[in-house]
């Protein structure tokens, strides 16, 4: 097959009549801001690298929720992970993971100081490292339920004695609670992720709806897809409606991947635990079943944090406001340490540190000035073309 | 294992989660070297009609709307599509 049939989703044409529709859908409600929040770092990845964000509408707020798998690994997990490569077992993650603050230090830290850590692409590399090795291997499993079943496959799979996985893996659909009922939030929709609701099914989210008459349209990835998705949502929240739409047809089904939430909770039982700078989250974090322990590495070794307290973190991570930013109360030029003490190369808090983290985009990206306005990658059409203002 | 081609990248990934079974030719989506999910080719089409049919109801309204869709049917042409 020589052309690409998914082209025509980053066709600018069709993008500019979708973010001039989002213009006219949002105007019709009226008020400023209209705020939603979308809670995957892909979808702010995308929205950035294609400029979709110059193109929204003034009044539209489009914040990113805890969306960012790497920023929400909470400290202790990192310190978890970094006990077990100072005690001299070898620890292969996933390259995010490398840089991550933990309490004393990072995993890139450790490595430095001589520990074993090998960063993969997937976790098949990493049992392929254990089957090669002689010494203990251990995963460093991070991501949502999307990573979470590529995990429960390899540990179904018969893998090798020497292997074990450290789960911090996070379920999405617990947080969306936490996120609607924090105090100052101001969310009236929520765009979901298209590839955890692969994996779960958009069903997942009809409960959650009914509970807080919040809208939810799952979207996908492309342009184009996130453009519809936001213009169905505002839509919804035009009409006043709550409820679930599904706009990313052509991967997300109602039930899901049930073959693959089969074998996610044949290995993972959902518990409640802390995600970095958002809160306890009940039922947000997967862990491993009792049937497991075996490759638990947890109860494989005994990981002593104690070794980790004569160290306290940076005193300028005092000053990070990645919790704010993850609950979607702050952007990040809100912080002072944003592109001064904390750039991707020095992160001070895990939103820089991550290809999915909020900060790490709009540094990568210059984040958004209102003032370009229409001068985005796709210049509206339309009325709002005479109002564009070029800057010298 | 699949040998999957992205945009001119070419790498392996393993079918041990997706739902439905893959031959030659299919667009699957991939997460972390693991294929979620087979998508037929026929979606991408479902998927543009869905996103024109979403502007018919959001444009009634605008008549800029049909110049787009001009420019995008003058597109289609000059690439040979349906």
């Amino acid at each position: 097959m020589t052309a690409n049939a998914f082209e025509a989703l980053r066709d600018p044409a069709r993008a500019r009549m979708l973010a001039d529709a989002l213009v006219r859908v949002t105007s019709k409600i009226g008020r400023d801001p209209v705020s939603v929040m979308h809670v995957c770092g892909s979808h702010e990845q995308a929205i950035a690298r294609y400029g979709l964000r110059a193109t929204f509408p003034a009044a539209l707020e489009v914040i990113m929720g805890p969306g960012c798998p790497v920023c929400i690994t909470d400290m202790p997990e990192v310190d978890e992970a970094v006990v077990l490569a100072q005690q001299g077992v070898r620890v292969a993650t996933y390259g995010d993971m490398l840089r991550v603050p933990g309490t004393a230090m990072s995993l890139g830290d450790a490595r430095a100081r001589g520990a074993r850590v090998d960063v993969v692409y997937s976790i098949s590399q990493a049992i392929e490292l254990a089957r090669a090795a002689q010494e203990e291997v251990v995963f460093f499993a991070t991501g949502f339920e999307t990573t979470a079943v590529a995990t429960a496959a390899v540990l179904l799979a018969d893998p090798p004695p020497n292997f074990s996985v450290l789960s911090a893996h996070k379920y999405i659909p617990p947080v969306m609670e936490i996120v609607a009922e924090m105090p100052g939030a101001r969310i009236e929709g929520f765009l979901a992720a298209g590839h955890a609701a692969t994996i779960t099914g958009w069903g997942v989210f009809e409960p959650f709806v009914a509970e807080h008459g919040i809208p939810v349209v799952v979207a996908g990835f492309e342009p184009l897809d996130i453009l519809a998705g936001l213009v169905r949502l505002v839509e919804l929240i035009l009409e006043g409606r709550a409820a679930v739409e599904n706009m990313y047809p052509r991967c997300v089904t109602r039930e899901g991947n049930v073959q693959a939430q089969e074998k996610l909770w044949k290995v993972f039982r959902p518990t409640g635990g802390r995600w970095r700078g958002i809160a306890h989250v009940p039922n947000g974090n997967l862990r491993l079943r009792d049937e497991l322990a075996r490759v638990d590495a947890r109860r494989r070794f005994d990981i002593d944090l104690a070794t980790l307290w004569a160290s306290a973190p940076s005193p300028l991570a005092h000053q990070c406001i990645c919790g704010d930013i993850m609950g979607g109360i702050a952007s990040p030029d809100r912080c002072p340490l944003f592109g001064k003490e904390c750039v991707p190369d020095s992160p001070v808090g895990a939103c820089m540190v991550s290809s999915e983290g909020t900060c790490r985009i709009w540094h990568e990206y210059g984040g958004v000035d209102r003032r370009l306005g229409a001068m985005g990658a796709i210049p509206p059409t339309g009325p709002s073309r005479t109002h564009v203002k070029v800057l010298p | 294992m699949a040998l999957v081609d992205f945009w001119g990248v070419r790498k392996q990934v393993r079918l041990d989660v997706v739902d439905e079974p893959v031959t030659v030719g299919d667009y699957v989506l991939n997460h972390v070297g693991y294929a979620i999910r087979r998508i037929p080719a026929q979606q991408v089409e479902a998927t543009l009609s869905l996103y024109e049919e979403l502007l018919t109801v959001a444009a009634t309204d605008d008549l800029m709307a049909a110049d787009v869709r001009g420019e995008i049917a003058a597109g289609r042409r000059e690439r040979g599509d349906r």
